[in-house]
C-alpha cells in the first residue's frame, strides 16, 4: 500500500499501536503471564489439597503455618483471582451487548474478585502468623 | 453488488459444532465455573482462619454429597482449563493450528483432564 493508504487510522494512532481498545496487548499479555504462572501454582495447590484431604483442622493449620506453604498459597490466590477477573472481563464484553449493563457487571465481577482475593489472602496470613 | 455466493456464518442452531469449537466454549464455561468456585475456596480458608468450629462446618458441607459433587466438577473444570490453557499457549506461539493437530490436541486435553481427575480423587480418597 502507498503512504496515502485507505486506512482511516491516523499516523499517531498507528505509531502508538494501541488499537481500538486503547490498551494494545496489555490485557492479552497479562492473561498469558498469569496463565503461565498458574501452571506450577495450580499443580502445587492440587498437591496440597491431596495432602490435606481426610485430615483435620490441626493439619490444615500446620500446613499453612509453614511460611513456604503460606507464600505459595498466597501467590496462587493472588494470581488466580487476577486471571479470573481478566477472563471474566472478556466473557462479559463478548456477551453483554448493552453498554450500561456491560460496565456494571464488569465492575461488580472485578470488585467481587478483589474482595475475595483480599479475604482469602488475609485468612492465610492470619493462619500463617498466628501459628 | 450481488449478495449470492457470499460465505454465510454458521448458525448455531443448525451447524454441528466441531469438537475444537466445543472445546473453545467449554474453556470459557469452565473459566466461569472456576471463578464461581473461588467462593467455596474463599469460604474454606476463611473458615479455617476463624477457628475450628467454622472450619468443621465448611468441611462438613464439602464432605456432603452436594459438596463432593461440586468439588468433583471443580476438579475436572480445573484440569480441563489447565490443559486446554496450555494448548492455547501453544496456539499463541503459532503452533498446532492444522486441523489434524487440533483434533489430536482436543482428544489429548480431554483424556488428560479426565485421567488427572480420576488420579487426584483416588489419591485424595485413598490417602
Amino acid at each position: 500500500m502507498s503512504s496515502k493508504s485507505h486506512s482511516l487510522r491516523s499516523a499517531l494512532g498507528k505509531a502508538r499501536c494501541l488499537g481500538s481498545a486503547k490498551d494494545g496487548t496489555h490485557h492479552w499479555w497479562l492473561q498469558r503471564v498469569t496463565a503461565i504462572a498458574l501452571i506450577p501454582l495450580t499443580i502445587w495447590f492440587v498437591a496440597s489439597l491431596i495432602a490435606l484431604a481426610g485430615h483435620d483442622y490441626a493439619a490444615f493449620m500446620n500446613w499453612f503455618g509453614q511460611p513456604i506453604n503460606a507464600t505459595v498459597m498466597i501467590l496462587f490466590l493472588a494470581v488466580a483471582f487476577h486471571h479470573a477477573q481478566l477472563g471474566m472481563q472478556v466473557v462479559i464484553e463478548d456477551y453483554v451487548s448493552s453498554h450500561g449493563w456491560r460496565t456494571a457487571i464488569n465492575l461488580l465481577v472485578k470488585f467481587a474478585c478483589y474482595a475475595l482475593a483480599a479475604l482469602s489472602i488475609i485468612s492465610i496470613l492470619t493462619i500463617a502468623l498466628g501459628a | 453488488m450481488p449478495t449470492h455466493n457470499r460465505p454465510l456464518s454458521p448458525h448455531l442452531q443448525v451447524y454441528r459444532l466441531p469438537l475444537t469449537a466445543l472445546m473453545s466454549i467449554t474453556h470459557r464455561i469452565t473459566g466461569i465455573g472456576l471463578t464461581i468456585g473461588t467462593l467455596l475456596l474463599t469460604w474454606w480458608v476463611t473458615a479455617a482462619a476463624y477457628g475450628v468450629a467454622s472450619f468443621e462446618q465448611a468441611q462438613g458441607f464439602l464432605g456432603s454429597w452436594i459438596g463432593l459433587l461440586l468439588l468433583f466438577g471443580f476438579s475436572f473444570a480445573l484440569f480441563f482449563h489447565l490443559f486446554n490453557g496450555v494448548r492455547h499457549l501453544f496456539w499463541d506461539f503459532g503452533r498446532y493450528f492444522e486441523l489434524h493437530e487440533t483434533r489430536r490436541a482436543d482428544i489429548a486435553v480431554l483424556v488428560a483432564a479426565a485421567a488427572l481427575t480420576v488420579v487426584v480423587w483416588v489419591m485424595a480418597l485413598g490417602g
